[in-house]
Parts: C-alpha cells; sequence; structure tokens
C-alpha cells in the first residue's frame, strides 16, 4: 500500500504539523514515510503546502505530480492541486474560505467544516487535528493510537498536556466529516 | 534496534552524524535551507557531552578559516553552508586542498547565481568538481540521496579524508537538507584521545617532541621546483582515489535501452520517472554517481554499448551532462534535462523530456 497525499492551505494554519504528526505516525505503524514540505518564504499568511507519502515499500520520489488525497485549505490551494489529484482520489477540503466549490466528478469530495467546529470548540490550536481526523475517517491509513504516539513524538513535552484536547479534536474531525 | 529508527530532516542527520562519528568540532554560519545543521547541534550542546566544539561563526570564512586551523591540529571538523555561503569558503577549501588537510565540507545547494533563491538546485556541480577555488586541486565529493545517506556520509567523508589527507565535501540540495525520513543514525564513536590523533595523523601540529622536525602545515612554497613536485604529489594522490573510491548505485539497468544519469535529489525523483516510464513499457534505467569526484566515468562508458541514449537529469543548466559525455567520448547521444532557479521536476516532466530529447 502507498498513500500519496498533499496538505495544502495558508502558512500557520498547522499544515507542516499536520504532515509531520502523519508522518510520525506512519513511522510508528512501521511504514516507510517521506515528508517534503514546500519551504520558503511563505510561511505565516502565504502558502504553505507538504507532500507526505506512507508506504509499504521503499519510497522512490517525494515530489509528485499526482495525489491519491488532497486536503485543501483555501482557495489557492484548490486551484493548485484540485486538477493534480489521481482519478478515483480524495479531496477533503474545509469550505471556510473556499469561494469557487470544485469541480471533478472523477474524485471522491468530502467536506469538513474544521475551522467553525475548533472556533466553536475554543480550541483554535486544534483545527489541523480535527482535519487529520477527517482524513482517518475516509482514508485509514493509520491507527489512532499511532497518531497519539506520534503526536507526543513532535510536540515537545510541555505541550504534553494538550494530547486530550487533540485526541478530542481527532474525533470531532472523524464525526464530521461528510461527502 | 527499531528504537534507533528516528523520523528526521536531512540537516538534523547531518548534525546527530557528526556528533556521532567523534567530530571535534563544527564551524558554521546560518543559511537557507541547511540553516537547521548548526540550530540542531546548538540544541543537543555536545560539549556537554562528547566535548564536541559548536561555534557560529561571524562568517562563512571565518568558518573555513576555523576548520583549517582544526584540520591543522589533525582534529576531525566540519562546516556546512548553502551555495551563496559555499562560494565563501572557496579560498579556504583551496588552501585546505594545498595544505592537504582532512576536513568535511556541506553544500545544502541553492539556486543561484549569486544570492539567488532560497529553493533546492544542482547548480554548483562545476563549483564541486572542477575547482571553485584556485590551483589544480580535486575535492572527494558525495552526493546524498536520502536523509539516510546525509547521516552514512559523515562518518564516511571523514574517513575518506583522513585517508587521503584531502577535503571532502558532501553536495546535498534544498530537497534532502529539508526533506524528513526515517533513518538509522550510525552508533557513537568516542572523539580520538590527543595520543590516537598523534598517532593517526604525525604531520599534526599538536605541539613539537624532541624527537622529531617541526610539522609546518602550509600550502606556500615560494620555489617552483619544489612546488612543482608537491603538484605532482597531488595529482599522484589524486590518480589513486579515482583509481579506488568511485561510488555509484545503479536501478533497473540490466535490461535498459535507455539510461537516466542523475544524483542526490534528481536520482529519487528519476527513479519514480523509471518505475512510471517501465509501467509504459519503456526500458529505461538509472544510474546514480554517488561520487561526483571521482565520477563514475568507466561505469558510464560501459552503458554506451548497451543503451540506445542517455539524459542527464540535474537541477541545473547542463552541468555533469558534460562528464558523461566525456565518459561515452561521442559513441551514443546524451543530452540534458535541467530545471532552474529553485524548480523541481516532476518525474512525469522527465518522461516527458525523455521522449522528446532522447528517443
Amino acid at each position: 500500500m502507498t498513500e500519496e497525499i498533499i496538505i495544502a492551505g495558508f502558512g500557520g494554519q498547522g499544515v507542516l504539523s499536520m504532515g509531520k504528526i502523519l508522518a510520525y505516525s506512519g513511522l510508528m505503524q512501521g511504514k516507510e514515510v517521506s515528508w517534503m514540505p514546500a519551504y520558503g518564504p511563505e510561511q505565516r499568511g502565504g502558502t504553505a503546502n507538504v507532500t507526505v507519502i506512507l508506504s509499504d515499500e521503499r519510497i522512490s520520489s517525494p515530489i509528485l505530480n499526482a495525489y491519491d488525497t488532497a486536503i485543501i485549505l483555501n482557495q489557492q490551494s484548490l486551484d493548485k492541486f484540485e486538477k493534480t489529484i489521481k482519478p478515483g482520489g480524495t479531496l477533503i477540503y474545509d469550505p471556510y474560505g473556499i469561494t469557487k466549490e470544485p469541480t471533478r466528478t472523477d474524485i471522491s469530495i468530502y467536506r469538513i467544516h474544521a475551522m467553525d467546529t475548533a472556533i466553536e470548540m475554543n480550541a483554535i490550536k486544534s483545527f489541523n487535528m480535527i482535519i487529520l481526523g477527517g482524513l482517518l475517517k475516509i482514508r485509514p491509513i493509520v491507527e489512532i493510537d499511532n497518531v497519539l504516539k506520534g503526536l507526543k513524538k513532535t510536540l515537545p513535552e510541555r505541550h504534553h498536556h494538550l494530547i486530550p484536547m487533540n485526541e478530542e479534536a481527532l474525533r470531532k474531525g472523524m464525526e464530521i466529516i461528510k461527502k | 534496534m527499531s528504537e534507533e529508527i528516528k523520523l528526521m530532516k536531512g540537516n538534523e542527520a547531518i548534525a546527530h552524524a557528526a556528533i556521532r562519528c567523534g567530530c571535534d568540532g563544527y564551524f558554521g554560519y546560518p543559511i537557507t535551507p541547511q540553516s537547521e545543521v548548526l540550530e540542531t547541534l546548538m540544541e543537543i550542546e555536545p560539549w556537554k557531552t562528547t566535548g564536541m566544539n559548536v561555534l557560529q561563526a561571524e562568517s562563512e570564512i571565518a568558518a573555513i578559516n576555523m576548520v583549517y586551523g582544526g584540520a591543522g591540529t589533525g582534529k576531525k571538523v566540519l562546516t556546512s553552508s548553502s551555495s551563496p555561503g559555499v562560494s565563501l569558503k572557496q579560498e579556504g577549501i583551496s588552501y585546505l586542498a594545498g595544505a592537504e588537510l582532512p576536513a568535511l565540507i556541506v553544500n545544502v545547494m541553492r539556486g543561484g547565481p549569486g544570492l539567488g533563491t532560497i529553493q533546492p538546485s544542482q547548480a554548483d556541480y562545476f563549483q564541486t568538481v572542477k575547482g571553485g577555488g584556485h590551483g589544480d586541486y580535486r575535492l572527494i565529493a558525495l552526493a546524498p540521496a536520502s536523509v539516510q545517506e546525509m547521516a552514512d556520509f559523515v562518518g564516511l567523508a571523514f574517513d575518506l579524508a583522513f585517508k587521503y589527507r584531502n577535503p571532502a565535501i558532501i553536495l546535498a540540495d534544498g530537497v534532502i537538507g529539508q526533506m524528513m525520513e526515517k533513518v538509522v543514525l550510525p552508533p557513537f564513536k568516542p572523539r580520538r584521545t590527543d595520543e590516537e590523533i598523534e598517532k593517526e595523523c604525525p604531520w599534526a601540529a599538536v605541539g613539537k617532541k624532541k624527537n622529531r622536525e617541526r610539522n609546518v602545515i602550509t600550502s606556500l612554497e615560494l620555489d617552483p621546483a619544489v612546488m612543482e613536485e608537491r603538484n605532482n604529489h597531488l595529482q599522484r594522490k589524486y590518480k589513486t582515489i579515482e583509481e579506488n573510491e568511485v561510488r555509484y548505485e545503479e536501478y533497473m539497468c540490466e535490461d535498459a535501452e535507455y539510461l537516466f544519469v542523475a544524483f542526490g535529489s534528481s536520482a529519487r525523483i528519476c527513479q519514480k520517472a523509471v518505475e512510471l516510464a517501465r509501467a509504459q513499457g519503456i526500458k529505461v534505467g538509472l544510474l546514480r554517481p554517488i561520487t561526483l569526484w571521482p565520477f563514475p566515468t568507466k561505469a558510464i562508458a560501459k552503458y554506451a554499448d548497451q543503451v540506445k541514449s542517455m539524459l542527464s537529469v540535474e537541477l541545473n543548466a547542463g552541468q555533469m551532462v558534460e562528464d558523461i559525455r566525456l565518459a561515452v567520448n561521442g559513441k551514443v547521444k546524451v543530452e540534458h534535462f535541467g530545471r532552474l532557479g529553485g524548480i523541481v521536476y516532476t518525474p512525469d516532466e522527465i518522461i516527458e523530456a525523455m521522449k522528446a530529447k532522447i528517443m
């Protein structure tokens, strides 16, 4: 099994750290992983994206032109990446800030109101974990237990008290994602 | 064993591997996309454990000259930077080569010329293998294509540098520096004691003993006859390295009718291109030079009898392609495909280029 994922949105939304948690979860599950950020001056306000590959085999290129799954968190990213999803692939997006809905008919499209939910939960920083929960509901590529282990690895010790809140956000994301 | 599998960036792997291979000192100056090397070292604080010194110098030029000083005393020292910073180091690198000092330089390349861009590039191939600094010298040049190789090549580069008393360089790029992958870090090796250094490096300037002459570390020699002999000695050494230290990797080459030649991150993207092209029924293979100098000339020449044509895939305007053409000496068509200024090609683009240029 190989899952090639692009996560794209604004800098500061937690795009890179969501990818990192996913990569660590893959590591915990014994998979081959690669995490390739579009690094650079885009952070905070500009666009940010990261390619995450989880596989049972050795990963060749960390840079891809087509993805199994795209997680899209702003309009620019939807414009850029909708066309790069493989036929039969998956698009997950947060309608918050999306002005032109996706139009592809040969892929599965899911909506997740993660931003609104994060505000409701008074847990704006867990926004990316809500999205990740949604992804794992649709594409159960790693087990939740391994995500929590991955979270422990990525969060500095002083933030470990936030793990229960993140777990709640993950589960909320699994609840609210829909076609 | 499993607890030793870590997930980290290529730049972080360089830092960890340096500490673990018994390095005595790191001297650097921050620049994107390699800043995590210095950052990681500062975070780990190895001076508290192994005694390795880590210093942010006032400039790249200061850093490379600190490396010269450290190496002159037989210490295992390195510096790292990215393209514009490595340009600043060139004078010091030429001096290291001239004085025959073992040291490690890491270049995590970004797009140039000039300040250029912070995005990945491989446009420092010429600088690395054809000189860069002045004079007839060579650097042992290793090109890692994974985070694992970033870790492994630190120890290897030091081994080669000390074996031949020659500076070595790890030529990486923004992709390999910034990506995270699984890595098994090398085991801890203690730093050498002063006695061990004196034994391994009898040439080192560690304080004159009564039973020997002074050791002099210099690249200066005003008598041309002596200087010519010194150059001849260097050239003989380079020949020995060329005969013994060529490293490369072949991927799906046995039945190949076409050949990609690519190093570093480009080789990874080409691997995917090979997989995709083979799914279309195109028999293409990949030869990945691991040492850019010494270059795998013979290995490439061998494929001139097997394949119809070759494509050099590099993130530059066509640099390594010249060495491939020299290797095949006109026997087969060799073309170049590249992207410039920090743009990285996708596997599909490479396949299209192959169809357009060499099929």
